[in-house]
């Protein structure tokens, strides 16, 4: 069992940090929704206080390491060029996709946009966690904190998701492949 | 809405609510200089080259580096200004929501296309 060091990376930025800051979402926004709920007053614990602080922090730090390790470290494999007289594509997948008409439009539409919309995520979710823990449920006095809050939130989620199915989606078709191989395991045979 | 009703309250004591304001509304902008340097890069080849700071990351670097230098800046400035004011918080909101769409649009690759007429 085996893989390459370009693999792990991919493995690594989608489903290491982009899959855990979107698993997180569903928690950020009961808890949000919770403290914020129009009605009686439900007053956090210091404690509970401090886990969603703590969950936030957890959160805007996945969703920077997610796309800066995306467009700083997998990204430049992905669009990297062939030397000339390369025929075999494989491991040049931006090219590779380029090539047929019938994957051109993953490239054109899905990377060109997976790669942009991404970065809105880390911006909505640091204001999020700014707001939220200088404010706590103050936020919802007047109830517009709220809004932005939550209105924030499910953008930051909307943009991760479509980076998400996007990069899923381009890593079937044109898989970045490369580096150094490191064995994981031997099998008997 | 009057500033009053604006102000955040925190156990019983109103607290200004400009810091919060600020930080909406940057990443609003923020949002915004994405979307509109993502537009920049692909319809203007020129522009598209000057924002290569990383050869191997290519436009999207200075896209993204720029975007974030925007928001951070304009977060700055705001939280300068309002930190210690009461703002009207739902126009900050109209905005911020407004840059927020701006963002979403302008990283959409077919509508960068309709506005350059491709």
């Amino acid at each position: 069992m085996e893989i390459s060091t370009h693999d792990l990376m991919t493995v690594l930025h989608g489903m290491g940090f982009g899959a855990l800051f979107m698993l997180a979402f569903s928690g950020a926004l009961a808890e949000l929704y919770r403290m914020s709920a129009p009605g009686p007053a439900v007053q956090p614990s210091s404690r509970e206080r401090t886990l969603l602080n703590f969950y936030l922090i957890a959160m805007v730090i996945l969703a920077w390491f997610t796309v800066l390790s995306g467009a700083y470290i997998v990204y430049p494999w992905y669009r990297a060029v062939p030397p000339a007289g390369v025929t075999d594509l494989a491991e040049y997948p931006r090219r590779l996709l380029l090539s047929s008409s019938k994957t051109s439009e993953w490239h054109n539409i899905g990377m060109e946009w997976k790669e942009h919309v991404s970065w809105l995520a880390p911006i909505a979710m640091t204001m999020v966690a700014y707001v939220t823990m200088k404010y706590g449920r103050a936020i919802t006095q007047p109830r517009h904190m709220r809004t932005a809050v939550l209105g924030f939130v499910v953008a930051a989620f909307v943009a991760t998701g479509i980076a998400g199915a996007f990069g899923a989606l381009l890593n079937k078709y044109a898989p970045v492949r490369g580096g150094s191989v490191i064995i994981l395991m031997e099998g008997e045979q | 809405m009057s500033m009053l009703q604006d102000q955040a309250r925190f156990g019983g004591v109103d607290i200004p609510n400009g810091a919060g304001a600020a930080a909406i509304l940057a990443a609003g902008i923020g949002c915004a200089a994405m979307g509109v340097l993502a537009f920049a890069g692909d319809a203007w080849d020129g522009v598209g080259k000057a924002l290569n700071f990383y050869n191997p990351t290519g436009t999207l670097s200075g896209v993204t580096d720029l975007a974030i230098l925007i928001w951070l800046g304009s977060w700055f400035a705001l939280h300068r200004v309002w930190h210690a004011r009461t703002v009207a918080i739902a126009k900050v909101n109209v905005a911020a929501f407004a840059l927020l769409i701006v963002g979403l649009l302008l990283t959409f690759p077919p509508f960068m296309d309709l506005l350059q007429g491709k």
